[in-house]
């Protein structure tokens, strides 16, 4: 039986169990006792617990065997590898063990396969067979046995009730507590390999390094491909490209917010407001396509003349962090906007009737009043705004080169964190080489600063907010 | 003194109205920047991708020679389904232009017309083997080429895009255009065809499907997940730092840049427990982390506007906490809870760096069916295909912009009107 019916049968198991708990409670409502109140619990509840005893073992014990089939088996069959291939690095035996899956599954590999792969694949498919047909018996008699007793357990003065709801509890909270699993694997996915990144690679050579050249040589003895892991162009380019994007994103998210919540009228605003969300709403990559074949040829083209107008001796490049950097702006206007709107509108009236009744015009209480008490907020959204511009991933992939140029000049291309991540794992790797590990190590910085500029954003409304009520 | 004081504000009264005014020019220009880069965005994509709805076919005059195709027996399925249909089509095209010589103008000759052709003669053939030996006429798929080249002609051949065809060529191609053999009918293979190297032939099914079996997967996970998670929040959770340490996780998961839940995948799912790579369900696993907290955020909004009279008096009158919760808070807040689930399915289907990061960049030629198939999605379609040299590709790319700009609308136009609908104010 396959996995997906396996678990249909198994869903069933636990309707029946449900449904026949149910039904066990009610035989065992005493009509001379006055029906159902003698019951210590409703029918409902009993059958929700049959179902819970037989449901909750057996799906758990499905997950697990399907989460670690693959590692047991695939150790099962390189420990039956004659000695000699045994003793291959880890990513040969990994290719060996494509090869024997490929054979098992009919596919044609061209070459005639050494016998002892031959036998490998038989094998495979033997335990496979025998995984598949293990973990059909055991959970579905796990299921079924479960599932009897739990029925045949089921007597008047039973407590169904406080178990179910206590039960019903403790699985709300395991999906409230996911999210603390989330971040725990998140550090721990990219703090290991990144140790082990700088286990190869100094970890101050990583982080204060001025070169980035992430080939490694293939042989000891090749020369000139020992690779260098220094991370600092790197920053430099996403830095200088989230500037660029504050810069257009920061003054007319803001303006666009005062304006909208301070002199346009509801209508203007109704319209306006959603509008600008869709900017939003736009997926990157449809950002990236938009940088990458119309922003930054036309940033090329309309540089290169204002270059040679200039007389400067300058080449724009087709990859300009300027074209990565503005659509990455227009990305984040409505962040920028929407966050500082909030703000703006927490402000009370009564601060602006005060500055209007003294005599100041509209935009002075803006300037002297509004902006200073929201300012704590928009520092808050402005930082935020800022994480996101440095995680952005697709636009800076699509429109931002691959040359790690250490440069502040907004025309040439540079190369940012994310394109470096995307670049060194997108294929087939391997996952002992440093040239793999240091994407991970890349991403534990990305996600500590992103995570610093959260928690510092936080900080700032929290420490410097006026509390007005 | 207060006449001085009156001189003083008049004085500056111009100059103070002045800087009103040019401070609502700037707010006014700020909007309509924001306002002009998103019209300027869409009638880019769209103004690139129109046309690729369109596709161009070649009107021939086909002869289906067993000699030429090589069936000796119509009713052998193998033999038919490997006949020579190229052979057939390449036949066609020379009796057309019976004074083209020498292998160089056959080969430009026989470019006119797409290598995926020969799949729309073995289909009519398998559909109709009683063609066998008949000669027919038959619209055919031309090279994207030709189309590029048609599609930018319009009325007049000096604005087109001919660099990649060859003089002899152009000239067969105006031929066949003066006399109706070309012409420019719905993109259907688009529609109907995975991906392929050839751009005619290259269509968006394969992507679509990827996405909905992700967004599938996705959903089963994190609606549930997340939903369980908010009631928790809000209907159980004790005031302790436990719940606070969940709460700033949530919010700080919120915030971490999508490609760090691709590295997560690739770490744990792929390496870790050595999942196979490039399929939905691991996408789908990725994309529900990443996804939770926007659902979590969203439901315990709605089960807040739930008004407590109404859970106090289901308790009231006996009911305990998980009959409050399963028969009257989840009901009512499930509109709301849908609105936010909806809203965070639309940011699953626009989102690409996590699915780079588990494979899902492979070429896929075959239209995945289930969750354990090699798939892509609409947004890394989009994005392999950017990156693809032929201008015809690009028509592609802007096109799929386009569909999956649809689908992103109609979802989000979904949830406003769910929200206008359906939620209940108190």
């Amino acid at each position: 039986m396959d996995t997906s019916t396996l678990f249909m049968t198994l869903l069933i198991v636990i309707a029946v169990a449900y449904v026949s708990g149910r039904k066990r409670a009610m035989s065992l409502a005493d009509k001379s006792k006055g029906g159902f109140s003698n019951l210590n619990s409703l029918p409902f509840y009993h059958g929700a617990l049959a179902a819970l005893w037989c449901g909750i073992p057996s799906l758990l014990l499905l997950l697990g065997w399907k989460l670690f089939e693959n590692s047991i088996i695939e150790n099962l069959i390189i420990s039956g590898f004659p000695d000699a291939v045994k003793s291959l690095p880890e990513s040969e035996l990994g290719l060996m063990m494509n090869t024997v899956r490929n054979i098992a599954e009919g596919a044609n590999i061209g070459v005639d396969p050494a016998p002892y792969l031959l036998e490998a694949a038989a094998r495979l498919q033997d335990v496979e067979a025998t995984s598949q047909f293990g973990v059909t018996a055991i959970t579905i008699s796990l299921c079924v046995a479960f599932a009897c007793a739990a029925i045949w357990h089921i007597y008047p003065e039973k407590k169904a009730r406080n178990q179910v709801e206590t039960t019903f509890k403790n699985l709300l909270l395991v999906s409230a507590s996911l999210a603390i699993f989330t971040t725990v694997a998140i550090v721990f996915s990219v703090l290991f390999e990144s140790l082990r990144f700088f286990e190869k690679v100094p970890f101050f050579d990583f982080v204060f390094g001025l070169e980035w050249s992430p080939q490694m040589a293939l042989r000891a003895d090749q020369v000139g491909g020992s690779g260098a892991f220094g991370a600092v162009p790197l920053f430099a380019g996403t830095l200088l490209i989230s500037f660029i994007a504050l810069l257009v994103a920061v003054p007319s998210g803001l303006m666009a917010a005062i304006y909208l919540s301070e002199y346009a009228s509801t209508k203007v605003r109704q319209i306006v407001k959603p509008l600008l969300e869709i900017l939003a709403g736009i997926p990157t990559v449809v950002y990236g396509f938009f940088a990458a074949l119309t922003v930054a040829p036309f940033i090329r083209d309309s540089g290169g003349w204002v270059v040679d107008f200039m007389g400067l001796q300058m080449v724009v490049s087709s990859e300009s962090a300027l074209a990565a950097g503005l659509v990455m702006g227009i990305m984040i206007i409505p962040f920028v906007s929407s966050l500082s709107d909030d703000v703006i509108a927490a402000v009370p009236q009564a601060m602006r009737d005060g500055s209007l009744g003294l005599g100041a015009t509209k935009s002075e209480t803006v300037k002297n009043v509004i902006i200073p008490a929201a300012l704590p907020g928009i520092v808050s959204g402005v930082l935020l705004a800022a994480s996101r511009a440095i995680g952005e991933t697709m636009i800076v992939v699509m429109a931002a080169g691959l040359a790690a140029n250490l440069t502040a000049n907004p025309l040439e291309s540079v190369t940012t964190v994310t394109v470096q991540i995307v670049t060194l794992l997108v294929g087939d790797q391997e996952f002992d080489s440093p040239k793999t590990l240091s994407a991970f190590a890349l991403g534990l910085m990305l996600f500590v600063v992103t995570l610093l500029l959260n928690v510092i954003a936080l900080h700032v409304v929290k420490k410097y907010r006026e509390q007005y009520e | 003194m207060s006449k001085k004081t009156i001189e003083l504000v008049n004085k500056n009264l111009a100059k103070r109205k002045r800087a009103e005014k040019r401070f609502r020019l700037y707010g006014i220009s700020a909007i309509g920047f924001g306002l002009a880069c998103l019209l300027f965005l869409f009638t880019d994509i769209i103004g690139k991708g129109h046309t690729a709805f369109l596709q161009t076919y070649v009107k021939l005059n086909v002869t289906m020679d067993a000699g030429v195709l090589e069936i000796s027996d119509i009713n052998n399925e193998t033999e038919v389904a490997a006949a020579n249909y190229q052979g057939v089509i390449k036949q066609a095209l020379r009796d057309r232009f019976p004074d083209v010589s020498g292998r160089r103008d056959k080969r430009k000759l026989y470019a006119l017309v797409s290598n995926g052709a020969g799949f729309d003669l073995r289909k009519e053939l398998e559909a109709k083997p009683e063609l066998l030996g008949q000669n027919f006429d038959i619209w055919v798929l031309a090279d994207d080429d030709i189309d590029t080249y048609i599609k930018s002609r319009g009325d007049d051949p000096a604005q087109a895009f001919t660099e990649r065809m060859s003089d002899k060529q152009l000239l067969w191609v105006e031929t066949l255009l003066a006399e109706g053999a070309i012409e420019k009918r719905f993109n259907r293979v688009f529609f109907e065809n995975g991906d392929s190297r050839e751009p005619e032939i290259a269509g968006i099914r394969g992507a679509l499907m990827g996405s909905l079996l992700t967004l599938f997967v996705t959903f089963i996970l994190s609606f549930p997940i997340g939903v369980a998670a908010a009631i928790y929040l809000e209907e159980y959770a004790p005031k302790n730092r436990f719940t606070d340490f969940i709460e700033v996780n949530i919010n700080n998961l919120a915030a971490v840049p999508s490609i760090i839940f691709g590295l997560l995948g690739l770490a744990i799912f792929i390496n870790l427990f050595e999942m196979q790579r490039s399929i939905p369900l691991v996408g789908g696993m990725v994309l529900t982390l990443m996804t939770l907290p926007t659902i979590i955020i969203s439901s315990r909004a709605a089960i807040k506007s739930v008004p407590p009279s109404i859970k106090e008096a289901a308790m009231g009158l006996g009911a305990s906490k998980m009959q409050v919760i399963l028969h009257h808070t989840l009901p009512l807040a499930m509109p709301g809870m849908m609105t936010g689930a909806i809203i965070g399915m639309a940011q699953a289907l626009g989102e690409t760096a996590p699915l780079l990061m588990i494979g899902m960049v492979a070429f896929i030629v075959d239209i995945p069916g289930a969750i354990n198939d090699p798939a892509t999605a609409l947004p890394v379609q989009i994005f392999l295909w950017s990156d693809s040299p032929e201008r015809a590709f690009v028509e592609r790319t802007s096109a799929a912009i386009m569909v999956l700009l649809g689908f992103l609308i109609t979802m989000n136009a979904v949830a406003v009107w769910m929200r206008r609908r359906l939620e209940r104010r108190w």
